[in-house]
């Protein structure tokens, strides 16, 4: 399958601080993707470079094959909800609409009012004046509409409450399933995005931590539970993800693709919040060594 | 595009027309009755013994207040313009969010951007242009008669009258935008855009404007046909001074020069004794003159002269247009490398 995204290296610096650095991906098509991380990890910074945003400091990206925002055939190939979902507040919910048939080529009108219909927004209705959950189903309808190769979202639910973050998640997935889209969508609470994801990349302090399919990441992510032990005597096809100590237990995440045979461990499987949550975590004093650096991608 | 840019602007854009019409209908309904007046009064009064020097002065002290207004409208429209219309154009998006929104539609930033600056920078040049061309019909029986304490060229007539508030009303709005866009925010956007736009307002008349073509300089001899008065005395001394020929020219530098071509305050001649003591002093003061020419004194002056309006106007719109030019391409040049 064609990739959907590809990044060599990518970089971005602002002034100084560097908001992503050497980041290398390789999304095949036809995957949720979920792009998880801490708040100021380089999500938006991420999804920013693959809309053309954004220019990179460094590396390469090339989303479906072009350079991001090139040109008008590329931004129609891409969806963006942006973050905070925004829309102009004066303009009523058909302005908006009418905005996307002008601005659009390839607008599906008939999905776009049937989307609203269903959603009961009523099309005279200012969108300053809509619900949150409202106007996020507004700019995603405008995402959808499009009819792009692929979505991307940056927090689309962060702002949302509960039932309308599940209500927006929902009417995404539909929209997935109608029009074989790709889709990219960013977090930073795995919940949202352990219901629709199959592909995950874990962003921490501007490095991808690990990327791979979510099957995948379960099958080769252990909890090791045994008595107090020191985790840098791991077999050399046992990554230590995240440790964790008690004067008796030692604790211990670990990714690998074989078998585990040491009769003292506990095997455990792990939810995708462990995970995440174990990436997540900065590297302690008890990874040393090889597990200084950023883990390594996990590949198809 | 257009719909969008259209959609966003018809409320400033039927705010602005509404004002427009108002200040149209107004002058409409008084313009012509102001220049009957003015012909007419012209008219009878050169057949008078007193010439129409009285007529003149009267005609345009009666109208000075609506004269000022419909002038202030003209010199303020351009800097509402940049600050209005300008300034927010980008940072409004900006603030809002709004611009992650539209520039990901299947148009470029570049169009974008191209539709937003042509179409609003249009409806400003126009704007300023009728106003401009309103008030210029309106105000020219007034502008006649009132050329001596507000020649055409001066700096206040000037720049509110002909073509150049369309050149002031592209750089306002292109200064606006973008200041907008370097500063992202709509408050300090349009603080600073006021400031520049003032700053360049006040620095066109007194250090460009002079100079656009080579002043005319003339040393003429006081006489009793360009005496503009007699000072008071000071020390004891006179002074006196002349005007220009050209009672409609910009007038830059006048001074009295001596024999030596020094300039000079006053004319050591003794204010209480003489030819041009106080109590000798009447019209059409001969001896004193004669006695100011005997002694060598003329008076100097470099002015515009009232026939260089037009191409004024042409150049200054000229370069005020190159202005607002420039800044429409480092905008361009801007939203495409410095993105969100």
């Amino acid at each position: 399958m064609t990739a959907v995204l590809q990044a060599q290296g990518l970089g971005k610096r602002y002034s100084r601080h560097w908001a992503l650095t050497d980041c290398t991906l390789d999304i095949p098509a036809g995957r949720v993707v979920g792009l998880v991380g801490p708040n100021g990890a380089g999500k938006t910074t991420l999804l920013s470079l693959a809309v053309g945003m954004l220019a990179p400091t460094s590396g390469s990206i090339e989303v479906l094959g072009g350079r991001p925002g090139a040109s008008p055939a590329q931004l129609a190939k891409v969806g963006f909800v942006a973050q905070g979902t925004p829309t102009y507040a004066g303009l009523s919910v058909t302005d908006h609409l009418r905005l996307g048939a002008r601005l659009n080529p390839g607008w599906d009108d008939a999905l776009a009012r049937d989307r609203t219909g269903r959603l009961g927004l009523d099309p005279a209705r200012r969108a300053g004046n809509l619900s949150g959950g409202q106007r996020a189903q507004l700019a995603l309808t405008l995402g959808i509409a499009k009819r792009p190769e692929l979505l991307i979202l940056d927090e689309p639910v962060a702002a949302l409450d509960p039932l309308a973050r599940r209500e927006f998640l929902q009417g995404l997935m539909e929209a997935v399933a109608e029009q074989e889209l790709s889709v990219v969508l960013s977090s930073h609470l795995v919940a949202d995005l352990e219901r629709v994801c199959d592909y995950l990349i874990v962003l921490v302090d501007s490095r991808v931590r690990v990327a791979g399919e979510v099957e995948e990441l379960l099958a080769t992510h252990h909890r090791l539970t045994g008595p107090h032990r020191d985790p840098t005597r791991l077999p050399a096809d046992q990554h230590l993800v995240a440790a964790s100590h008690t004067d008796r237990q030692t604790t211990l995440i670990i990714r690998t693709d074989a078998p585990i045979h040491d009769p003292a461990w506990t095997v455990g499987q792990i939810s995708l919040e462990d995970l995440v949550l174990a990436y997540m975590n900065k590297p302690t004093h008890t990874d040393t060594g090889r597990n200084d650096r950023p883990a390594l991608e996990v590949q198809r | 595009m257009i719909w969008l840019t259209w959609r966003q602007f018809r409320a400033a854009a039927a705010m602005m027309t509404a004002a427009l019409a108002v200040l149209a209908a107004v002058l409409g309904l008084t313009g012509p009755g102001l220049a009957d007046d003015y012909s007419t009064g012209i008219a009878d009064c050169t057949t008078q013994s007193g010439g129409c020097s009285d007529f003149v002065q009267r005609f345009f002290q009666d109208h000075q207040d609506p004269f000022l207004a419909v002038t202030a409208v003209v010199l303020v429209l351009p800097a509402l313009i940049g600050l209005f219309w300008g300034a927010p154009l980008i940072t409004r998006e900006l603030e809002a969010g709004t611009h992650r929104l539209v520039w990901n539609q299947s148009i470029t930033r570049t169009r974008w951007l191209t539709v937003k600056l042509g179409l609003t920078g249009l409806a400003a040049v126009t704007v300023a242009g009728l106003g401009s061309l309103a008030v210029t019909w309106w105000s020219s029986p007034i502008d006649k008669a009132g050329a001596y304490d507000y020649p055409r060229i001066g700096p206040l007539l000037f720049a509110t009258r002909g073509i150049v508030p369309i050149g002031y009303a592209a750089f306002a709005f292109a200064l606006g935008v973008t200041v907008g866009m370097l500063l992202h925010r709509t408050l300090p956007a349009m603080a600073i855009t006021l400031a520049v736009f003032l700053a360049v307002q006040i620095a066109m008349p007194l250090l460009v404007r002079p100079h656009l073509l080579a002043p005319t300089r003339s040393n003429v001899e006081i006489t009793t046909s360009n005496l503009e008065g007699f000072g008071a005395p000071r020390n004891g001394l006179m002074q006196a001074r002349a005007v220009a020929a050209d009672t409609d020219a910009w007038l830059l530098s006048s001074h009295t020069v001596d024999a030596s071509g020094h300039a000079v305050d006053t004319i050591p001649l003794s204010a209480s004794s003489g030819p041009c003591s106080t109590s000798k002093l009447e019209p059409p003061f001969a001896a004193c003159l004669a006695e100011i020419k005997r002694l060598g004194y003329r008076q100097q002056m470099t002015y515009q002269p009232a026939s260089r309006f037009w191409p004024f106007q042409w150049y200054e719109t000229g370069i005020y247009t190159a202005l607002a030019l420039g800044l429409a391409g480092f905008c361009f040049w801007r939203i495409r490398r410095r993105l969100s």
